[in-house]
C-alpha cells in the first residue's frame, strides 16, 4: 500500500493542471469541487499509505521516481522519502488542506476568478508536499520555492488593489532573503557530504566538523527563519493578510511557514553536531519573537492581523521547541497549531463574509447571537490558542515549555510571558468579535467617524505616522493610514469622510461549506492533545512515533509526577489569568483597554516602518551603489569582452580582401614557411 | 645521369616558380590558370625524375593522379573564367572579390 506514495502529490498536480488548461471553461462550482476532490483524494491516499507505512521496518519507505540532475558525482533525483516524520506532515497538510478547499468553495463563491484561485491553492499542496516528500535538499527547495511563489500569487490574489500586490512583493522578497541562506546550505552541504540526499548526508552528520555543521546549520537556520516568519524577518506574514482568508489559513497558518520547523526538525543531526550556541540561539530568536508579535497582536484592530501575528508568535514556540532539543514538541506543536489556527482563521474568515467584508473588530461585538456555529468554533480555537485545559493548545504549549524549562529556567520564563501575553490576545479578540455589545449598526458608524473626526485623518500616509484618539474606554482607538497596515480588507481607516451605510451591515451566518471544514478542525484542535499526553511515557504516541527520525538528537529528561503537575498547574494558572483579565477588560471594563493596546505595540514596535525607512533612505542608496557596481564592472566586463571580440574582428577581417593573388601569397609564403620548419627538425 | 637529374629538378623548380609568380602578378583569369597549371606539370616533372631517381614507379603513377585532378580543376576553373566574363567582358581577378571580408 505504501507503493500508492507517488499518487499523494499528482494528485493535486493533476488537479491543477486540469484547472490550468480548462478551468475557466469549468466554471465556478465545479472547479472548486474537483480542486477539493483532489486534494481529498491525496488525503485518503495519505491515510493508506500511512497504514501501509507501520508495516515497513523502521517506518521507512522511499521511492525513487527518476533521475533528475545527472552531473557527474552530482546526482539528484526525483524521489520521496516517507519516514515518521514527513508522514505526519503529509497527514496534517492534505487533511487541513481538504478542508480549506472545501471552505474556499464557499468563501469564494461569486469571485471572478474562482477557478483560477483553486488552481493555485492546488499548486501550493503539490508545492507543501513535494517540501515534506522530497528526498533531497534540491527537491525540497524545489518544493520551498513553490510555496513562496504560491504564495506571492495567492497574497496579490486579489491585485486590482495596489496594497494586495505590495503585500505580495513583500512577502516574495522577505522569503528570497531567507531563500538565499537554504541555497548556501545546499551548496555547503553537497560540499561536506558529496551529496544532498537526507538519507545518505545525515548519518554522517556527527562525522562532520564543528565549524561546517555550524555553517550549514546557520544557513538553514536563515532559510527557515525567511520561511517561518522569525525575526527579523517576520514583516512580510501580517502583509500576508491581504489574501484571501483560506489562503491565510491554509499558507500563512497551517502549512508553508512550519515548513522552516519541519526544515530544521528534519536536518536534527547537523544541528546536534553544530556549536552549542546555534541551537541556544534558535531558542532564544523563537522565543523572543514569540513574545514580540504576542505584544504585537495585543494592539491589533484587524481581526486577522492579530491572528497573523499570533501565528508568528506560536511559530516563535516551534522554533522554541527545536532549540531545546524537543523536536517532537516541535512538531507536536505544529499539528495542535494547524488545527486551532486554520479553525481561527476560517472562523475569521467566516466572519468576515458574514460581515460582508469587514474586519475591523472594533466594528464587531455580540456576533454568537447571529453566528452560532462560527461563535462555538471559534470559541474552541480560542481556548485552543489560550493553552486552556484540556485543549490541544495547553498539551502542546505545555510539551514546548518542558523543553524550555530543561534548556534553561529564563527560557521557560520568557515562554511563560508569552503564553500569558496569547491568552490575553485572543481572549480580547473573542470578547471583541463575539461577547459585549453589538457594534455592528449604524451607531457604532457614526462613533468612529466621530472619532476620527477628532482625531484628524492621518496626513502622512507614507511613513506610518498614526493618530491614537482616546475616547471611551473599551474603544481606544488607532486609526493606521501606513499602506500596509490597511492592506486587507475593507479601507477602513477613511471610514470617516466616506457616506456611513443607511443600515449599518447585517450580520449572517455562513453556508454549510464553511461551517463543515470549522466543526471538523474544533474536534481536531480539541482532542489533537490526546496525541501525545504527558502523563505516562505510553501516552507519548507522538514522541514514539517519531522517534526513527529524531530519538538520538531529542532532549532526554525525566518529568516526575510533582513537577509536571507543577509545570501543569503554572501553565493553566497563566491561561486562566490571561483570560481573566481580558474578559475583565473588554467586557467588565475594569480596566482600561488603552493600558493594553500600547500604541507600541499597535505599531509593531515600528519595526517595520523602520525597515521601511531605512530601505527608503540609506539602504536604498547602498542598492543604488551596488545597482551602479553592477553596472559599470560586471556589466562593464561582460560588454567589454563582446567590444573586444568585435573590434579585434573588424582588424582581422580586413585582411580576407578578396584578392586571389593575396590568398595565393599567404598560401605560398605559408608552405614556404611549413617546409623551412620540417628541413629544420628533419635531419637526413 | 646524376648531373641530368639535377637538371631536370632545377628545370621543375624554375618552371614552378615561374608558375607561382605569373599566378601572383597576372590579373587575366585565364592566365592565372594557365600558370596553375605550368606549377601543376612543374611538380609532375619532379615526380618523374625522382621516380626514376629512386627507380620507384610510385612517382609516375602519382603523376597520372595528378593529370586526372588538374583536367578536372581546368573544366571547373574555365567554366568560371567564361561565366565571369560574359557578365562582365574583360573581367580580371581582382574584379571578382566579392566574398572579401
Amino acid at each position: 500500500m505504501v507503493e500508492l506514495l507517488w499518487l499523494i502529490p499528482a494528485l493535486p498536480l493533476a488537479g491543477f493542471l486540469v484547472l490550468l488548461f480548462f478551468g475557466s471553461r469549468i466554471g465556478e462550482p465545479v472547479a472548486g469541487w474537483l480542486a477539493t476532490a483532489a486534494v481529498a483524494g491525496s488525503f485518503v491516499t495519505a491515510v493508506v499509505v500511512f497504514l501501509g507505512l507501520r508495516d515497513q521496518p523502521g517506518d521507512l519507505y522511499e521511492l525513487t521516481l527518476f533521475e533528475w540532475i545527472p552531473a557527474g558525482t552530482f546526482q539528484v533525483d526525483v524521489g520521496f522519502l516517507l519516514d515518521p516524520l514527513s508522514m505526519t506532515m503529509v497527514l496534517f497538510v492534505t487533511g487541513v488542506a481538504s478542508l480549506i478547499h472545501l471552505y474556499s468553495i464557499g468563501y469564494m463563491h461569486g469571485d471572478s476568478r474562482f477557478p483560477r484561485f483553486f488552481t493555485y491553492l492546488n499548486l501550493f499542496v503539490f508545492s507543501m508536499l513535494m517540501l515534506v516528500l522530497g528526498d533531497n535538499l534540491i527537491l525540497t527547495f524545489l518544493g520551498w520555492e513553490g510555496v513562496g511563489a504560491c504564495s506571492y500569487l495567492l497574497i496579490s490574489f486579489w491585485f486590482e488593489k495596489d496594497a494586495n500586490a505590495s503585500a505580495g512583493k513583500k512577502a516574495f522578497i522577505t522569503n528570497r532573503i531567507g531563500d538565499w541562506g537554504f541555497m548556501v546550505a545546499t551548496f555547503a552541504a553537497f560540499f561536506a557530504f558529496g551529496t544532498v540526499k537526507y538519507t545518505e548526508m545525515l548519518p554522517d552528520a556527527a562525522g562532520l566538523a564543528v565549524s561546517t555543521a555550524t555553517f550549514i546549520g546557520v544557513m538553514l537556520f536563515i532559510g527557515a527563519i525567511g520561511k517561518s516568519a522569525q525575526f527579523p524577518l517576520f514583516v512580510w506574514l501580517p502583509d500576508a493578510m491581504a489574501g484571501p482568508t483560506p489562503v491565510s489559513a491554509l499558507i500563512h497558518a497551517a502549512t508553508m511557514v512550519t515548513a522552516g520547523v519541519y526544515l530544521l526538525v528534519r536536518v536534527n543531526p547537523i544541528l546536534a553536531a553544530a556549536a552549542d550556541w546555534l541551537p541556544t540561539l534558535i531558542a532564544w530568536v523563537g522565543v523572543l519573537t514569540a513574545l514580540l508579535a504576542a505584544t504585537i497582536a495585543l494592539a491589533q484592530t484587524d481581526i486577522k492581523k492579530v491572528l497573523a501575528y499570533s501565528t508568528v508568535s506560536q511559530l516563535g514556540y516551534m522554533f522554541l521547541a527545536v532549540g531545546s532539543g524537543g523536536y517532537s514538541a516541535a512538531i507536536f506543536m505544529m499539528i495542535a497549531h494547524a488545527f486551532y489556527k486554520g479553525l481561527l482563521f476560517l472562523a475569521a474568515g467566516s466572519v468576515i463574509h458574514g460581515m460582508h467584508e469587514e474586519q475591523d473588530i472594533r466594528r464587531m461585538g455580540a456576533l454568537r447571537k447571529v453566528m452560532p456555529i462560527t461563535g462555538g468554533m471559534f470559541l474552541v480555537g480560542w481556548l485552543s490558542l489560550a493553552a486552556f485545559p484540556p485543549l490541544s493548545g495547553f498539551w502542546a504549549k505545555d510539551d514546548v515549555l518542558a523543553f524550555a524549562l530543561h534548556k534553561s529556567p529564563v527560557l521557560y520564563v520568557l515562554g511563560l510571558l508569552a503564553a500569558l501575553l496569547t491568552a490575553l490576545y485572543i481572549t480580547r479578540e473573542t470578547m471583541m468579535v463575539f461577547f459585549g455589545e453589538a457594534r455592528w449598526g449604524k451607531s457604532v458608524d457614526d462613533e468612529l467617524a466621530a472619532q476620527a473626526a477628532h482625531t484628524g485623518p492621518g496626513a502622512d500616509g507614507a511613513d506610518g505616522e498614526v493618530v491614537v484618539g482616546e475616547q471611551g474606554e473599551a474603544n481606544a482607538v488607532g486609526e493606521a493610514t501606513v499602506a500596509t497596515e490597511t492592506a486587507s480588507g475593507p479601507d477602513h481607516a477613511h471610514a470617516a469622510p466616506e457616506p456611513v451605510p443607511a443600515h449599518g451591515v447585517t450580520p449572517h451566518e455562513s453556508p454549510w461549506v464553511m461551517t463543515v471544514p470549522l466543526m471538523v478542525l474544533a474536534v481536531c484542535a480539541a482532542f489533537a492533545g490526546l496525541l501525545n499526553l504527558p502523563f505516562n511515557d505510553s501516552l507519548k504516541f507522538l514522541d514514539h512515533w517519531l522517534e526513527p527520525v529524531i530519538g538520538e538528537n531529542q532532549a532526554q529528561f525525566e518529568t516526575s509526577g510533582v513537577k509536571l503537575a507543577f509545570e501543569l498547574g503554572i501553565s493553566a494558572f497563566l491561561s486562566a489569568t490571561g483570560i481573566a483579565i481580558g474578559y475583565f477588560t473588554y467586557i467588565r471594563h475594569r480596566f482600561p483597554a488603552t493600558f493594553i493596546e500600547q500604541k507600541l505595540f499597535l505599531h509593531g514596535w515600528y519595526i517595520d516602518s523602520s525597515i521601511s525607512r531605512f530601505m527608503g533612505g540609506p539602504g536604498q542608496r547602498l542598492f543604488e551603489l551596488a545597482a551602479l557596481f553592477d553596472r559599470v564592472v560586471i556589466d562593464g566586463a561582460v560588454n567589454g569582452v563582446g567590444r573586444a571580440t568585435r573590434g579585434g574582428a573588424a582588424r582581422l577581417r580586413t585582411v580576407q580582401n578578396g584578392y586571389v593573388r593575396a590568398y595565393a601569397l599567404m598560401i605560398a609564403v605559408g608552405a614556404v614557411v611549413v617546409v623551412a620548419f620540417v628541413l629544420t627538425q628533419v635531419t637526413f | 645521369m646524376r648531373n641530368l637529374d639535377m637538371a631536370y629538378l632545377v628545370l621543375s623548380a624554375v618552371l614552378f616558380g615561374l608558375g607561382a609568380v605569373g599566378l601572383l602578378v597576372r590579373r587575366n583569369p585565364l592566365v592565372m590558370i594557365m600558370c596553375v597549371e605550368l606549377m601543376l606539370n612543374a611538380v609532375n616533372l619532379s615526380f618523374v625524375t625522382f621516380g626514376v631517381m629512386l627507380d620507384d614507379i610510385t612517382g609516375q603513377v602519382i603523376v597520372f593522379f595528378v593529370l586526372v585532378v588538374a583536367a578536372a580543376e581546368v573544366v571547373v576553373g574555365l567554366g568560371l573564367v567564361v561565366a565571369v566574363v560574359r557578365r562582365k567582358p574583360g573581367a580580371t581577378a581582382d574584379d571578382i572579390r566579392l566574398l572579401r571580408g
